[in-house]
């Protein structure tokens, strides 16, 4: 593995070695006086972020600190980007600085494989054959997520294979939402998306997953439900009347919890629109995974970090 | 007796057998004693298991410890896959089972276990990943066969056997627990494929 850009370049095999090493990584910092692992001594991983972000940067910057690579952060106001410097030469440079890995958001679908295109032919320009890492890209895809919530599954329920999973809100603008369909699907799980018809994407149709307008027809039969953020950020229109109106249809309330079976979990990939998408009560709730998926992004970040950096260059 | 039937391996052409099924659990039976003898009272020493066979090696010793002394010591893993100094010379490998007994191991007698002692390189990592869970009050190596060709300044405490080699050999060590059956066997030339121990270049 050079690059991790989407689920789709991931077979089953591959993402459940890359969740199997999480959990080890996860036992082998269990309880232990010293946080820090020797394995990535002298890399360098640059994360680049053109949009906001707590969740992904801070982790992906503590997964890499734990494992010992130099971690440095940029941000998209505060470099040269605001000076008007194109993706390829910011790229190019943060390369010939010698970035073993670089950690990419950015609001352009697809920007990722343009930057490993560009790393995987100008290695010999720069020195560095860099490592891409894909952070989110536009409405595409967030590969980290998928796997962490993968994880946090696979955790709570034993098993991810024939599980029902719902995902519920957004779909449109989420790329949360296709790299979870995708990675789900590859793992074996039955995805249903939830999303009222204005926020589905087009060719949804040939996702691996059935579509339905109905969350309380769902509820009932789900092992999980992953609730979307609605991305105000990326309306252009409008999707819904008022955002009381989609709380009162696509929002997870206390009493649509209770529609949940017993076993259900309820993930959020952050940051949470209390009381639009899901109510704080539900959030809060011994059902909720939402603080478990935060601790597994960093160990899964760890393990992809581990993966492309840490044996021999292919 | 079983050790008669050495160089008679079904399946294995080339192979000469070193230690038979019955030889394993006596040897195993050998540094249980000696390990009793050496850390005679110490109620909290801990058997720290390399994976995969150290750690099955570990939970074996610590049984028959408890069968000879009535007190058999816990057992942990500790992974050194993170700790190895050739990461960069293959492609990422897969990790293995970290389980340090709750508590920790500060203060206690480790006995670091492994099925094969050459290099020492392993060995090296393990004492660095030690270090990170805690503070032992003494670290202890116990290995099945010492093969020789130390590249560190590293020597175990108690040793099952030890077989000269050459480079080119392979130690193949079989587990009933992960391969069926128990034996120790040399092979000559690359190409071992079950068993393990630092043989691998």
């Amino acid at each position: 593995m050079k690059h991790l850009l989407s689920v789709t370049d991931l077979d089953a095999a591959t993402a459940t070695g890359l969740l199997d090493t999480a959990d080890r990584l996860k036992q082998a910092l269990l309880g232990r006086e010293v946080r820090k692992l020797p394995t990535l001594r002298g890399r360098t991983v640059i994360t680049m972020f053109y949009e906001n972000s707590t969740r992904t940067r801070v982790s992906f910057e503590i997964a890499g600190k734990w494992m010992s690579a130099d971690t440095v952060n940029v941000s998209a106001s505060g470099s040269s980007v605001s000076k008007g410097e194109s993706l390829r030469d910011t790229s190019l440079t943060l390369s010939a600085m010698g970035a073993d890995c670089v950690v990419v958001r950015h609001p352009a679908s697809g920007s990722a494989h343009r930057m490993a295109a560009w790393a995987d032919r100008d290695h010999g320009m720069t020195g560095t054959h860099t490592s891409i890492v894909n952070a989110g890209d536009g409405t595409h895809e967030h590969p980290t997520q998928a796997l962490l919530d993968a994880a946090t599954l696979r955790d709570r329920l034993g098993s991810i294979a024939g599980r029902r999973i719902g995902i519920v809100g957004d779909v449109l603008h989420s790329r949360v939402a296709r790299s979870n369909v995708f990675l789900l699907a590859t793992l074996g799980a039955e995805v249903v998306v939830i999303a009222p018809p204005t926020l589905q994407p087009v060719g949804i149709g040939q996702w691996p997953c059935r579509v339905s307008p109905s969350l309380d027809a769902e509820l009932p039969a789900l092992d999980a439900v992953m609730m979307l953020r609605v991305q105000a950020e990326r309306m252009h229109g409008s999707f819904f009347p008022s955002s009381r109106e989609y709380a009162i249809g696509y929002g997870l309330s206390e009493a649509r919890a209770a529609l949940l079976p017993g076993h259900a979990v309820v993930l959020h990939p952050g940051p949470m629109v209390r009381g639009m998408e899901i109510a704080p009560s539900v959030a809060d709730s011994p059902a909720s995974a939402v603080l478990a998926q935060v601790a597994n992004g960093v160990h899964v970040r760890m393990a992809v970090l581990y993966h492309l950096l840490a044996g021999a260059p292919e | 007796m079983a050790n008669d039937r050495r160089g008679d391996v079904p399946g294995a052409p080339g192979d000469r057998e070193l230690l038979s099924a019955a030889d394993v659990t006596r040897t195993i039976a050998r540094i249980a004693h000696q390990i009793i003898e050496k850390t005679a009272g110490d109620e909290r020493a801990v058997l720290i298991g390399i994976p995969t066979r150290g750690t099955i090696l570990a939970r074996r010793l610590s049984a028959a410890i408890g069968e000879f002394s009535g007190t058999a010591p816990e057992v942990g893993s500790v992974d050194v896959t993170l700790y190895r100094d050739d990461l960069r010379r293959r492609p990422a490998r897969a990790l293995e089972d970290t389980d340090v007994p709750d508590g920790g191991l500060d203060d206690r007698l480790v006995v670091l276990v492994d099925d094969v002692l050459m290099s020492g390189r392993t060995v090296r990592a393990a004492l660095d990943a030690l270090a990170d869970h805690g503070r032992p009050r003494a670290v202890q190596l116990a290995v099945l066969v010492d093969r020789g060709h130390r590249e560190l300044p590293i020597r175990a405490d108690y040793v099952g056997k030890n077989v000269p080699t050459s480079r080119d050999e392979q130690i193949l060590l079989l587990l009933a627990e992960t391969d069926g059956v128990d034996g120790v066997r040399l092979q000559r030339g690359a190409g071992a494929g079950a068993g393990s121990g630092e043989a691998a270049p």
